[in-house]
Protein backbone atom coordinates (compact mmCIF):
# COMPACT_ATOMS: atom_id res chain seq x y z
CA UNK A 1 0.00 0.00 0.00
CA UNK A 2 1.16 3.61 -0.24
CA UNK A 3 1.63 5.11 3.21
CA UNK A 4 -0.40 8.08 3.36
CA UNK A 5 0.62 10.99 5.71
CA UNK A 6 -2.31 11.77 6.81
CA UNK A 7 -3.07 8.64 8.69
CA UNK A 8 0.40 8.14 9.63
CA UNK A 9 0.02 10.98 11.35
CA UNK A 10 -3.60 10.49 12.89
CA UNK A 11 -2.57 7.40 14.08
CA UNK A 12 0.84 8.22 15.78
CA UNK A 13 -0.68 11.44 17.10
CA UNK A 14 -3.97 10.19 18.78
CA UNK A 15 -1.98 6.94 19.83
CA UNK A 16 0.46 9.47 21.81
CA UNK A 17 -2.59 11.24 23.32
CA UNK A 18 -4.45 7.92 24.30
CA UNK A 19 -1.42 6.72 26.12
CA UNK A 20 -0.69 9.88 27.95
CA UNK A 21 -4.66 10.17 28.93
CA UNK A 22 -4.09 6.53 30.25
CA UNK A 23 -0.71 7.47 32.22
CA UNK A 24 -2.27 10.37 34.32
CA UNK A 25 -5.02 8.47 35.14
CA UNK A 26 -3.28 5.64 36.09
CA UNK A 27 -0.80 8.21 38.25
CA UNK A 28 -4.33 9.51 39.77
CA UNK A 29 -5.43 5.60 40.65
CA UNK A 30 -1.74 4.86 42.30
CA UNK A 31 -1.83 8.34 44.19
CA UNK A 32 -5.48 7.48 45.42
CA UNK A 33 -4.01 4.24 46.58
CA UNK A 34 -1.29 6.27 48.45
CA UNK A 35 1.05 4.30 46.41
CA UNK A 36 2.44 7.61 44.25
CA UNK A 37 2.75 11.07 46.18
CA UNK A 38 -0.66 12.94 45.26
CA UNK A 39 -0.24 15.65 42.21
CA UNK A 40 -0.86 19.23 41.40
CA UNK A 41 -4.55 19.71 40.09
CA UNK A 42 -2.33 21.96 37.51
CA UNK A 43 -0.59 18.64 36.66
CA UNK A 44 -3.65 16.91 35.42
CA UNK A 45 -5.06 19.93 34.07
CA UNK A 46 -2.10 20.68 31.91
CA UNK A 47 -1.46 17.07 30.61
CA UNK A 48 -4.90 16.68 29.80
CA UNK A 49 -4.16 20.20 27.82
CA UNK A 50 -1.15 18.24 26.11
CA UNK A 51 -3.30 15.10 25.20
CA UNK A 52 -6.21 17.19 24.18
CA UNK A 53 -4.33 18.58 21.72
CA UNK A 54 -2.13 15.83 20.26
CA UNK A 55 -5.60 14.38 19.88
CA UNK A 56 -6.65 17.38 17.81
CA UNK A 57 -3.74 17.44 16.22
CA UNK A 58 -4.40 13.66 15.02
CA UNK A 59 -7.91 14.66 13.70
CA UNK A 60 -6.84 17.36 11.63
CA UNK A 61 -4.13 15.45 10.10
CA UNK A 62 -7.07 13.25 9.69
CA UNK A 63 -9.01 15.58 7.81
CA UNK A 64 -6.09 15.98 4.72
CA UNK A 65 -6.47 12.28 4.01
CA UNK A 66 -10.15 12.85 2.61
CA UNK A 67 -11.64 13.95 -0.55
CA UNK A 68 -14.29 15.62 0.83
CA UNK A 69 -13.59 16.77 4.32
CA UNK A 70 -16.97 18.83 4.85
CA UNK A 71 -18.94 15.98 4.16
CA UNK A 72 -17.27 14.25 7.24
CA UNK A 73 -19.74 14.45 9.75
CA UNK A 74 -21.27 11.87 7.61
CA UNK A 75 -18.94 9.28 8.51
CA UNK A 76 -20.47 9.29 11.70
CA UNK A 77 -23.82 7.34 10.63
CA UNK A 78 -22.42 3.67 9.35
CA UNK A 79 -21.17 2.95 12.66
CA UNK A 80 -23.09 -0.83 12.50
CA UNK A 81 -20.86 -1.81 9.99
CA UNK A 82 -17.86 0.38 9.57
CA UNK A 83 -14.82 0.29 11.89
CA UNK A 84 -13.83 3.37 10.41
CA UNK A 85 -17.44 4.92 11.39
CA UNK A 86 -17.03 3.30 14.68
CA UNK A 87 -13.51 5.78 15.23
CA UNK A 88 -15.08 8.77 14.12
CA UNK A 89 -17.23 8.32 17.18
CA UNK A 90 -14.74 7.19 19.43
CA UNK A 91 -12.13 10.11 18.83
CA UNK A 92 -14.62 12.99 19.96
CA UNK A 93 -15.81 10.84 22.72
CA UNK A 94 -12.26 10.19 23.53
CA UNK A 95 -11.59 14.14 23.30
CA UNK A 96 -14.81 15.13 25.66
CA UNK A 97 -14.20 12.92 28.03
CA UNK A 98 -10.62 14.12 28.17
CA UNK A 99 -11.49 17.60 28.24
CA UNK A 100 -14.08 16.87 31.04
CA UNK A 101 -11.17 15.11 32.94
CA UNK A 102 -8.80 18.33 32.51
CA UNK A 103 -11.77 20.75 33.15
CA UNK A 104 -12.54 18.99 36.51
CA UNK A 105 -9.05 18.83 37.56
CA UNK A 106 -8.42 23.04 36.44
CA UNK A 107 -11.76 23.78 38.68
CA UNK A 108 -10.15 21.46 41.35
CA UNK A 109 -14.18 20.32 41.47
CA UNK A 110 -12.53 16.99 42.79
CA UNK A 111 -14.10 16.68 46.60
CA UNK A 112 -15.42 13.66 47.42
CA UNK A 113 -19.24 12.62 46.33
CA UNK A 114 -18.79 9.77 48.36
CA UNK A 115 -16.62 7.08 49.97
CA UNK A 116 -16.56 3.29 48.83
CA UNK A 117 -16.16 1.29 52.36
CA UNK A 118 -15.10 3.81 54.27
CA UNK A 119 -11.28 3.80 52.04
CA UNK A 120 -12.27 5.16 48.76
CA UNK A 121 -13.42 8.20 48.09
CA UNK A 122 -15.16 8.84 44.59
CA UNK A 123 -15.41 12.26 42.71
CA UNK A 124 -15.94 13.70 39.72
CA UNK A 125 -12.09 13.01 37.88
CA UNK A 126 -12.37 9.43 38.84
CA UNK A 127 -15.82 8.31 37.38
CA UNK A 128 -14.74 11.11 34.62
CA UNK A 129 -11.35 9.42 34.24
CA UNK A 130 -12.71 5.85 34.18
CA UNK A 131 -15.01 6.13 30.94
CA UNK A 132 -12.71 8.43 29.71
CA UNK A 133 -10.40 5.48 29.55
CA UNK A 134 -13.16 2.94 28.27
CA UNK A 135 -13.67 5.62 25.49
CA UNK A 136 -9.65 5.80 24.90
CA UNK A 137 -9.42 1.65 24.77
CA UNK A 138 -12.34 1.73 22.25
CA UNK A 139 -10.40 4.41 20.20
CA UNK A 140 -7.22 1.76 20.22
CA UNK A 141 -9.30 -1.11 18.93
CA UNK A 142 -11.42 0.98 16.66
CA UNK A 143 -8.28 2.77 14.71
CA UNK A 144 -6.60 -1.09 14.56
CA UNK A 145 -9.23 -2.85 13.79
CA UNK A 146 -9.75 -0.57 10.62
CA UNK A 147 -6.53 -2.12 9.50
CA UNK A 148 -7.18 -5.50 11.10
CA UNK A 149 -10.70 -6.44 9.34
CA UNK A 150 -9.62 -6.00 5.86
CA UNK A 151 -9.24 -9.71 5.77
CA UNK A 152 -7.80 -9.34 2.32
CA UNK A 153 -4.76 -7.60 3.20
CA UNK A 154 -3.01 -10.61 4.97
CA UNK A 155 -0.34 -8.38 6.85
CA UNK A 156 -2.62 -6.55 8.47
CA UNK A 157 -5.34 -9.10 8.95
CA UNK A 158 -4.25 -9.88 12.78
CA UNK A 159 -4.81 -9.28 16.72
CA UNK A 160 -0.80 -8.54 15.96
CA UNK A 161 -2.51 -5.40 14.55
CA UNK A 162 -4.36 -4.08 17.09
CA UNK A 163 -1.82 -5.33 20.09
CA UNK A 164 0.91 -3.45 18.38
CA UNK A 165 -1.48 0.19 17.75
CA UNK A 166 -2.36 -0.69 21.70
CA UNK A 167 0.84 -1.29 22.82
CA UNK A 168 2.77 1.60 20.88
CA UNK A 169 0.53 4.29 21.83
CA UNK A 170 0.87 3.13 25.42
CA UNK A 171 4.42 2.81 25.55
CA UNK A 172 4.74 6.51 23.27
CA UNK A 173 2.13 8.16 25.81
CA UNK A 174 3.47 6.85 28.97
CA UNK A 175 7.08 7.90 27.51
CA UNK A 176 5.82 11.61 27.12
CA UNK A 177 4.11 11.20 30.90
CA UNK A 178 7.46 10.53 31.81
CA UNK A 179 9.27 13.73 29.55
CA UNK A 180 5.93 15.81 31.30
CA UNK A 181 7.22 14.81 34.75
CA UNK A 182 10.64 15.87 34.27
CA UNK A 183 9.59 18.67 32.83
CA UNK A 184 7.25 20.11 35.20
CA UNK A 185 9.84 18.77 38.10
CA UNK A 186 7.36 16.41 39.85
CA UNK A 187 8.45 12.76 41.08
CA UNK A 188 7.01 10.80 38.93
CA UNK A 189 9.36 10.63 36.01
CA UNK A 190 10.36 6.41 37.13
CA UNK A 191 7.17 5.84 37.70
CA UNK A 192 5.90 6.58 33.82
CA UNK A 193 9.55 5.53 32.61
CA UNK A 194 9.26 2.38 34.14
CA UNK A 195 5.52 1.98 32.92
CA UNK A 196 6.74 3.38 29.17
CA UNK A 197 9.51 0.76 29.25
CA UNK A 198 6.88 -2.39 30.09
CA UNK A 199 4.79 -0.98 27.49
CA UNK A 200 7.45 -0.81 24.68
CA UNK A 201 9.19 -3.87 25.47
CA UNK A 202 5.33 -5.80 24.96
CA UNK A 203 5.14 -3.33 21.72
CA UNK A 204 8.45 -4.74 20.62
CA UNK A 205 7.17 -8.52 21.17
CA UNK A 206 4.15 -8.15 19.15
CA UNK A 207 5.86 -5.99 16.36
CA UNK A 208 8.46 -8.29 16.10
CA UNK A 209 6.21 -11.39 15.89
CA UNK A 210 4.43 -9.11 13.09
CA UNK A 211 7.41 -8.39 10.67
CA UNK A 212 8.26 -12.62 11.27
CA UNK A 213 4.46 -13.37 10.52
CA UNK A 214 4.62 -10.94 7.35
CA UNK A 215 8.15 -12.42 6.39
CA UNK A 216 6.46 -15.41 6.31
CA UNK A 217 3.50 -15.05 4.57
CA UNK A 218 2.11 -15.95 1.23
CA UNK A 219 -1.11 -14.84 -0.45
CA UNK A 220 -4.28 -16.77 -0.71
CA UNK A 221 -4.65 -16.24 -3.87
CA UNK A 222 -2.47 -15.82 -6.94
CA UNK A 223 -2.57 -14.85 -10.50
CA UNK A 224 -4.15 -18.11 -11.84
CA UNK A 225 -7.12 -17.62 -9.19
CA UNK A 226 -7.20 -13.49 -9.75
CA UNK A 227 -7.59 -14.04 -13.92
CA UNK A 228 -9.18 -17.80 -13.59
CA UNK A 229 -6.25 -19.43 -15.97
CA UNK A 230 -5.08 -22.16 -14.66
CA UNK A 231 -2.15 -22.62 -16.70
CA UNK A 232 1.36 -23.38 -14.57
CA UNK A 233 2.98 -20.38 -17.29
CA UNK A 234 0.63 -17.61 -17.10
CA UNK A 235 2.27 -13.86 -17.76
CA UNK A 236 0.75 -10.60 -17.78
CA UNK A 237 1.27 -8.97 -21.15
CA UNK A 238 -0.67 -5.28 -20.83
CA UNK A 239 -2.23 -4.21 -17.78
CA UNK A 240 -4.66 -1.78 -20.00
CA UNK A 241 -2.96 1.31 -20.24
CA UNK A 242 0.07 3.18 -20.81
CA UNK A 243 0.21 5.86 -17.93
CA UNK A 244 -0.87 5.36 -14.52
CA UNK A 245 -4.01 4.71 -12.78
CA UNK A 246 -5.35 4.90 -9.25
CA UNK A 247 -4.37 1.26 -9.08
CA UNK A 248 -0.86 1.35 -9.68
CA UNK A 249 -1.14 4.78 -7.26
CA UNK A 250 -2.55 3.62 -4.71
CA UNK A 251 -1.46 0.11 -3.85
CA UNK A 252 2.32 0.12 -4.17
CA UNK A 253 4.50 1.91 -2.19
CA UNK A 254 7.12 2.52 -5.33
CA UNK A 255 10.15 1.87 -2.98
CA UNK A 256 13.20 -0.46 -3.11
CA UNK A 257 13.91 -3.25 -1.09
CA UNK A 258 17.05 -1.38 0.57
CA UNK A 259 15.20 1.47 1.65
CA UNK A 260 12.38 -0.25 3.33
CA UNK A 261 15.24 -2.76 5.26
CA UNK A 262 16.84 0.69 6.17
CA UNK A 263 13.61 2.15 7.69
CA UNK A 264 12.21 -1.32 9.68
CA UNK A 265 16.11 -1.24 11.31
CA UNK A 266 15.75 2.29 11.88
CA UNK A 267 12.15 1.84 13.61
CA UNK A 268 13.66 -0.95 15.65
CA UNK A 269 16.32 1.29 17.26
CA UNK A 270 14.32 4.56 17.16
CA UNK A 271 11.06 3.03 18.43
CA UNK A 272 11.83 0.39 20.89
CA UNK A 273 15.96 0.47 21.60
CA UNK A 274 17.23 4.19 22.13
CA UNK A 275 14.43 4.83 24.07
CA UNK A 276 14.34 2.43 26.32
CA UNK A 277 17.89 2.59 26.93
CA UNK A 278 17.54 7.23 27.38
CA UNK A 279 14.97 6.28 30.02
CA UNK A 280 17.50 4.08 31.80
CA UNK A 281 20.29 6.63 31.67
CA UNK A 282 17.79 9.03 33.14
CA UNK A 283 16.94 7.46 35.61
CA UNK A 284 20.25 6.67 36.86
CA UNK A 285 21.55 10.59 35.65
CA UNK A 286 18.13 12.14 37.32
CA UNK A 287 18.23 13.59 33.85
CA UNK A 288 15.33 15.98 33.33
CA UNK A 289 15.85 16.45 29.72
CA UNK A 290 16.23 12.84 28.60
CA UNK A 291 13.07 11.70 29.05
CA UNK A 292 12.39 14.51 26.90
CA UNK A 293 14.97 13.07 24.25
CA UNK A 294 13.54 9.69 24.61
CA UNK A 295 10.05 10.59 23.87
CA UNK A 296 11.63 12.59 20.65
CA UNK A 297 13.61 9.87 19.32
CA UNK A 298 10.66 7.18 19.77
CA UNK A 299 7.81 9.61 18.34
CA UNK A 300 9.79 9.80 14.64
CA UNK A 301 10.56 6.17 14.92
CA UNK A 302 6.90 5.47 15.29
CA UNK A 303 6.46 7.69 12.16
CA UNK A 304 8.74 5.29 10.49
CA UNK A 305 7.04 2.34 11.91
CA UNK A 306 3.72 3.37 10.40
CA UNK A 307 4.84 3.85 7.13
CA UNK A 308 6.25 0.65 6.96
CA UNK A 309 3.42 -1.06 8.23
CA UNK A 310 1.57 0.63 5.41
CA UNK A 311 4.68 -0.50 2.93
CA UNK A 312 4.16 -4.28 4.40
CA UNK A 313 0.82 -4.53 3.04
CA UNK A 314 0.57 -6.35 0.28
CA UNK A 315 -3.02 -5.83 -1.80
CA UNK A 316 -4.81 -8.68 -3.74
CA UNK A 317 -5.78 -6.12 -6.27
CA UNK A 318 -1.36 -6.09 -7.21
CA UNK A 319 -1.94 -9.36 -9.15
CA UNK A 320 -3.33 -8.04 -12.13
CA UNK A 321 -0.47 -5.48 -12.02
CA UNK A 322 2.62 -7.49 -12.24
CA UNK A 323 5.22 -5.69 -13.70
CA UNK A 324 4.75 -3.12 -11.19
CA UNK A 325 5.24 -5.25 -7.79
CA UNK B 1 -34.43 -11.54 -6.24
CA UNK B 2 -32.97 -10.10 -9.07
CA UNK B 3 -28.81 -10.05 -9.30
CA UNK B 4 -27.86 -8.23 -12.92
CA UNK B 5 -24.42 -8.92 -14.21
CA UNK B 6 -22.12 -9.86 -17.18
CA UNK B 7 -20.33 -12.72 -17.92
CA UNK B 8 -17.61 -12.37 -20.20
CA UNK B 9 -16.52 -14.66 -22.69
CA UNK B 10 -12.63 -15.17 -22.39
CA UNK B 11 -13.08 -17.47 -25.64
CA UNK B 12 -13.95 -14.92 -28.35
CA UNK B 13 -12.87 -11.76 -26.54
CA UNK B 14 -10.35 -10.24 -29.21
CA UNK B 15 -9.32 -7.08 -26.92
CA UNK B 16 -10.68 -4.32 -28.94
CA UNK B 17 -11.02 -1.91 -26.25
CA UNK B 18 -14.44 -1.08 -27.96
CA UNK B 19 -16.06 -2.05 -24.52
CA UNK B 20 -13.22 0.54 -22.65
CA UNK B 21 -13.71 3.39 -24.91
CA UNK B 22 -17.55 2.96 -25.28
CA UNK B 23 -17.90 2.44 -21.16
CA UNK B 24 -15.96 5.79 -21.40
CA UNK B 25 -17.92 7.79 -23.49
CA UNK B 26 -21.54 6.50 -21.92
CA UNK B 27 -20.61 7.07 -18.01
CA UNK B 28 -18.58 10.31 -18.51
CA UNK B 29 -21.28 11.92 -20.13
CA UNK B 30 -24.03 10.18 -18.23
CA UNK B 31 -25.22 9.86 -14.84
CA UNK B 32 -22.05 8.11 -13.42
CA UNK B 33 -20.37 11.20 -15.13
CA UNK B 34 -17.92 13.21 -15.81
CA UNK B 35 -14.83 10.70 -15.15
CA UNK B 36 -12.53 13.00 -15.17
CA UNK B 37 -8.84 12.70 -16.86
CA UNK B 38 -5.63 14.34 -16.01
CA UNK B 39 -2.76 15.11 -18.36
CA UNK B 40 -5.11 13.39 -21.52
CA UNK B 41 -2.63 14.49 -23.99
CA UNK B 42 0.55 15.02 -22.57
CA UNK B 43 3.60 12.64 -20.99
CA UNK B 44 1.98 9.86 -18.39
CA UNK B 45 -1.75 10.96 -19.25
CA UNK B 46 -4.14 9.55 -16.36
CA UNK B 47 -7.46 8.88 -15.79
CA UNK B 48 -10.86 7.53 -14.05
CA UNK B 49 -11.76 4.20 -16.16
CA UNK B 50 -14.73 1.33 -14.78
CA UNK B 51 -12.92 -1.24 -17.35
CA UNK B 52 -10.04 -1.97 -18.57
CA UNK B 53 -8.42 -4.78 -20.94
CA UNK B 54 -5.78 -6.68 -19.98
CA UNK B 55 -3.66 -9.10 -21.94
CA UNK B 56 -2.33 -12.33 -20.69
CA UNK B 57 -0.27 -14.75 -22.23
CA UNK B 58 -0.39 -18.65 -21.14
CA UNK B 59 1.98 -20.97 -22.04
CA UNK B 60 5.67 -20.63 -23.61
CA UNK B 61 6.65 -19.58 -27.46
CA UNK B 62 5.57 -20.84 -29.89
CA UNK B 63 3.07 -22.72 -28.19
CA UNK B 64 1.17 -20.04 -26.31
CA UNK B 65 -2.57 -18.98 -25.91
CA UNK B 66 -3.47 -14.89 -25.68
CA UNK B 67 -5.95 -14.13 -23.11
CA UNK B 68 -7.41 -10.70 -22.93
CA UNK B 69 -9.20 -9.72 -19.89
CA UNK B 70 -11.67 -7.14 -19.44
CA UNK B 71 -11.86 -5.91 -15.72
CA UNK B 72 -14.55 -4.15 -13.71
CA UNK B 73 -16.50 -4.06 -10.98
CA UNK B 74 -18.11 -7.64 -10.30
CA UNK B 75 -20.95 -6.80 -8.17
CA UNK B 76 -20.39 -9.00 -6.00
CA UNK B 77 -23.41 -10.46 -4.08
CA UNK B 78 -21.50 -10.17 -0.42
CA UNK B 79 -19.48 -6.92 -1.19
CA UNK B 80 -16.98 -6.46 1.01
CA UNK B 81 -16.69 -2.45 -0.20
CA UNK B 82 -19.82 -1.61 1.15
CA UNK B 83 -20.00 -2.08 4.61
CA UNK B 84 -17.07 -0.67 5.21
CA UNK B 85 -18.16 2.76 3.73
CA UNK B 86 -18.29 5.18 7.25
CA UNK B 87 -21.28 7.36 5.30
CA UNK B 88 -23.11 4.90 3.39
CA UNK B 89 -22.16 6.17 0.24
CA UNK B 90 -21.06 2.88 -1.08
CA UNK B 91 -24.29 0.42 -1.43
CA UNK B 92 -25.97 -2.32 -3.13
CA UNK B 93 -29.23 -1.67 -4.68
CA UNK B 94 -31.67 -3.92 -3.24
CA UNK B 95 -34.00 -4.44 -6.61
CA UNK B 96 -30.95 -5.93 -8.94
CA UNK B 97 -27.84 -5.99 -7.06
CA UNK B 98 -25.61 -3.25 -8.54
CA UNK B 99 -23.15 -2.13 -6.30
CA UNK B 100 -23.67 2.00 -6.70
CA UNK B 101 -21.35 5.06 -4.95
CA UNK B 102 -23.31 7.92 -4.14
CA UNK B 103 -21.27 10.87 -5.17
CA UNK B 104 -23.53 13.07 -2.74
CA UNK B 105 -22.33 10.69 0.39
CA UNK B 106 -18.69 10.03 -0.56
CA UNK B 107 -15.94 11.98 1.72
CA UNK B 108 -13.31 10.45 -0.55
CA UNK B 109 -11.67 8.18 2.44
CA UNK B 110 -10.90 5.63 -0.27
CA UNK B 111 -11.20 2.94 2.48
CA UNK B 112 -13.41 0.84 -0.09
CA UNK B 113 -10.99 0.53 -2.18
CA UNK B 114 -8.56 -0.83 0.24
CA UNK B 115 -11.77 -3.14 1.36
CA UNK B 116 -12.25 -4.55 -2.64
CA UNK B 117 -9.80 -7.32 -3.55
CA UNK B 118 -10.07 -7.17 -7.18
CA UNK B 119 -8.89 -3.16 -7.19
CA UNK B 120 -11.98 -2.09 -9.42
CA UNK B 121 -13.13 0.89 -7.85
CA UNK B 122 -11.19 4.26 -8.67
CA UNK B 123 -10.43 7.59 -7.09
CA UNK B 124 -12.00 10.36 -9.26
CA UNK B 125 -8.54 12.95 -8.89
CA UNK B 126 -10.66 16.22 -9.56
CA UNK B 127 -13.77 15.24 -8.07
CA UNK B 128 -12.54 13.85 -5.28
CA UNK B 129 -15.00 10.91 -4.87
CA UNK B 130 -14.77 7.32 -5.21
CA UNK B 131 -16.43 5.91 -8.81
CA UNK B 132 -16.74 2.05 -9.82
CA UNK B 133 -18.56 0.72 -12.76
CA UNK B 134 -22.90 1.37 -12.49
CA UNK B 135 -23.57 -1.26 -14.85
CA UNK B 136 -25.24 1.42 -16.53
CA UNK B 137 -27.98 1.63 -14.23
CA UNK B 138 -28.66 4.66 -16.68
CA UNK B 139 -29.45 2.58 -19.67
CA UNK B 140 -30.46 -0.52 -17.72
CA UNK B 141 -33.49 1.12 -15.73
CA UNK B 142 -34.47 3.98 -18.32
CA UNK B 143 -38.02 2.33 -19.65
CA UNK B 144 -38.18 5.22 -22.50
CA UNK B 145 -35.09 2.98 -24.19
CA UNK B 146 -36.46 -0.03 -26.45
CA UNK B 147 -35.89 -3.17 -24.24
CA UNK B 148 -32.88 -4.27 -26.91
CA UNK B 149 -31.06 -0.93 -25.98
CA UNK B 150 -31.50 -1.29 -22.01
CA UNK B 151 -28.13 -2.85 -21.61
CA UNK B 152 -24.81 -1.52 -20.69
CA UNK B 153 -22.49 0.66 -23.21
CA UNK B 154 -19.77 -2.41 -23.11
CA UNK B 155 -22.21 -4.84 -24.04
CA UNK B 156 -23.51 -3.09 -27.07
CA UNK B 157 -20.07 -2.36 -28.26
CA UNK B 158 -18.30 -5.36 -28.04
CA UNK B 159 -18.10 -6.38 -31.77
CA UNK B 160 -17.89 -10.01 -31.20
CA UNK B 161 -20.49 -10.43 -28.14
CA UNK B 162 -18.00 -11.63 -25.41
CA UNK B 163 -20.43 -9.67 -23.05
CA UNK B 164 -23.36 -10.93 -22.29
CA UNK B 165 -26.24 -9.02 -19.87
CA UNK B 166 -28.57 -10.57 -17.62
CA UNK B 167 -29.82 -11.72 -14.42
CA UNK B 168 -27.68 -14.85 -12.52
CA UNK B 169 -30.60 -15.50 -10.34
CA UNK B 170 -32.91 -16.12 -12.98
CA UNK B 171 -31.73 -19.89 -13.94
CA UNK B 172 -33.01 -19.47 -17.99
CA UNK B 173 -31.41 -16.71 -18.25
CA UNK B 174 -28.97 -15.84 -21.48
CA UNK B 175 -26.27 -15.24 -18.36
CA UNK B 176 -27.30 -18.35 -16.26
CA UNK B 177 -27.62 -20.82 -19.28
CA UNK B 178 -23.81 -19.71 -20.49
CA UNK B 179 -22.51 -20.22 -16.61
CA UNK B 180 -23.69 -23.31 -16.37
CA UNK B 181 -22.90 -24.97 -19.64
CA UNK B 182 -19.92 -23.11 -21.25
CA UNK B 183 -17.74 -23.43 -17.73
CA UNK B 184 -18.26 -19.79 -16.65
CA UNK B 185 -16.18 -19.39 -13.17
CA UNK B 186 -15.87 -16.04 -11.10
CA UNK B 187 -12.38 -14.62 -10.23
CA UNK B 188 -10.73 -15.19 -6.75
CA UNK B 189 -13.40 -17.13 -5.04
CA UNK B 190 -11.36 -17.85 -2.21
CA UNK B 191 -12.62 -15.01 -0.55
CA UNK B 192 -16.03 -15.81 -0.59
CA UNK B 193 -17.35 -12.29 -1.99
CA UNK B 194 -19.44 -14.74 -4.48
CA UNK B 195 -18.91 -11.88 -7.42
CA UNK B 196 -21.82 -11.69 -9.55
CA UNK B 197 -20.18 -11.63 -12.97
CA UNK B 198 -18.42 -14.43 -14.57
CA UNK B 199 -16.04 -15.53 -16.79
CA UNK B 200 -16.50 -18.03 -19.81
CA UNK B 201 -13.41 -20.06 -20.27
CA UNK B 202 -10.99 -20.50 -23.40
CA UNK B 203 -12.65 -23.68 -24.99
CA UNK B 204 -12.23 -25.68 -28.43
CA UNK B 205 -14.30 -28.05 -29.97
CA UNK B 206 -12.98 -30.65 -31.37
CA UNK B 207 -14.53 -34.11 -32.48
CA UNK B 208 -11.99 -36.73 -33.46
CA UNK B 209 -12.28 -38.05 -36.82
CA UNK B 210 -10.54 -41.51 -38.01
CA UNK B 211 -9.81 -41.52 -41.77
CA UNK B 212 -11.90 -44.87 -42.56
CA UNK B 213 -14.75 -42.54 -41.44
CA UNK B 214 -14.11 -40.39 -44.28
CA UNK B 215 -13.81 -43.05 -46.56
CA UNK B 216 -16.73 -45.38 -47.37
CA UNK B 217 -14.82 -48.77 -48.87
CA UNK B 218 -17.32 -49.62 -51.19
CA UNK B 219 -18.29 -46.40 -52.63
CA UNK B 220 -19.61 -46.79 -56.38
CA UNK B 221 -18.21 -43.79 -57.47
CA UNK B 222 -14.63 -44.21 -56.72
CA UNK B 223 -14.74 -48.49 -57.73
CA UNK B 224 -11.89 -47.62 -59.40
CA UNK B 225 -9.63 -46.18 -56.98
CA UNK B 226 -9.96 -48.48 -54.48
CA UNK B 227 -8.37 -51.90 -53.78
CA UNK B 228 -10.60 -54.58 -55.39
CA UNK B 229 -12.11 -56.81 -53.56
CA UNK B 230 -11.67 -60.85 -53.42
CA UNK B 231 -14.24 -62.11 -55.49
CA UNK B 232 -16.64 -63.71 -53.06
CA UNK B 233 -19.84 -63.76 -54.67
CA UNK B 234 -22.40 -61.28 -53.84
CA UNK B 235 -21.72 -59.16 -50.47
CA UNK B 236 -24.31 -57.48 -48.64
CA UNK B 237 -24.20 -54.25 -49.82
CA UNK B 238 -24.98 -55.84 -53.48
CA UNK B 239 -28.25 -57.23 -52.35
CA UNK B 240 -31.23 -55.16 -52.89
CA UNK B 241 -33.77 -55.46 -50.48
Amino acid sequence: MHPAFSVIFLTTLIGVGQGLFLALYTGQLYALANLLPAQSSNFYAVGSMVSLVLLFAGLIASFFHLGHPERAWRAATQWRTSWLSREVLALPAAMGLIFLYGTVHFFDLTKPLFVISGTLPVDFSLIIGGLGTLAVFGLFLCTAMIYASLRFIKAWYSPLTVANFLFLGIGSGFMLAAAFSAYQGTSLVSFYGTWAVIATLFGLLTRVATLYRNSQFRCKVDLKSAVGVHHSQLEQKAQGFMGGSFNTREFFHGRSHGLLNLIRYAFLLMVFAVPVILILLAYALESETLPLLAFGIQYLGLILERYHFFTEAQHPQNLYYQSMA
Amino acid sequence: MTQLALVIDLNVCVGCHACVTSCKEWNTSGWAGPLTDQRPYDADPTGVFFNRVQTYEAGVFPNTETYHFPKSCLHCEDPPCVPVCPTGASYKREDNGVVLVDYDKCIGCKYCSWACPYGVREFDEQQKVMKKCTLCIDRITDMSLPESERKPACVLACPTRARIYGDIHDPDSDVSVAIREQGGYPLQPEWGTKPSNHYLPRRKTRIQIHEDELVRVDNPLKKEELPTLPEAGETLDDVAW
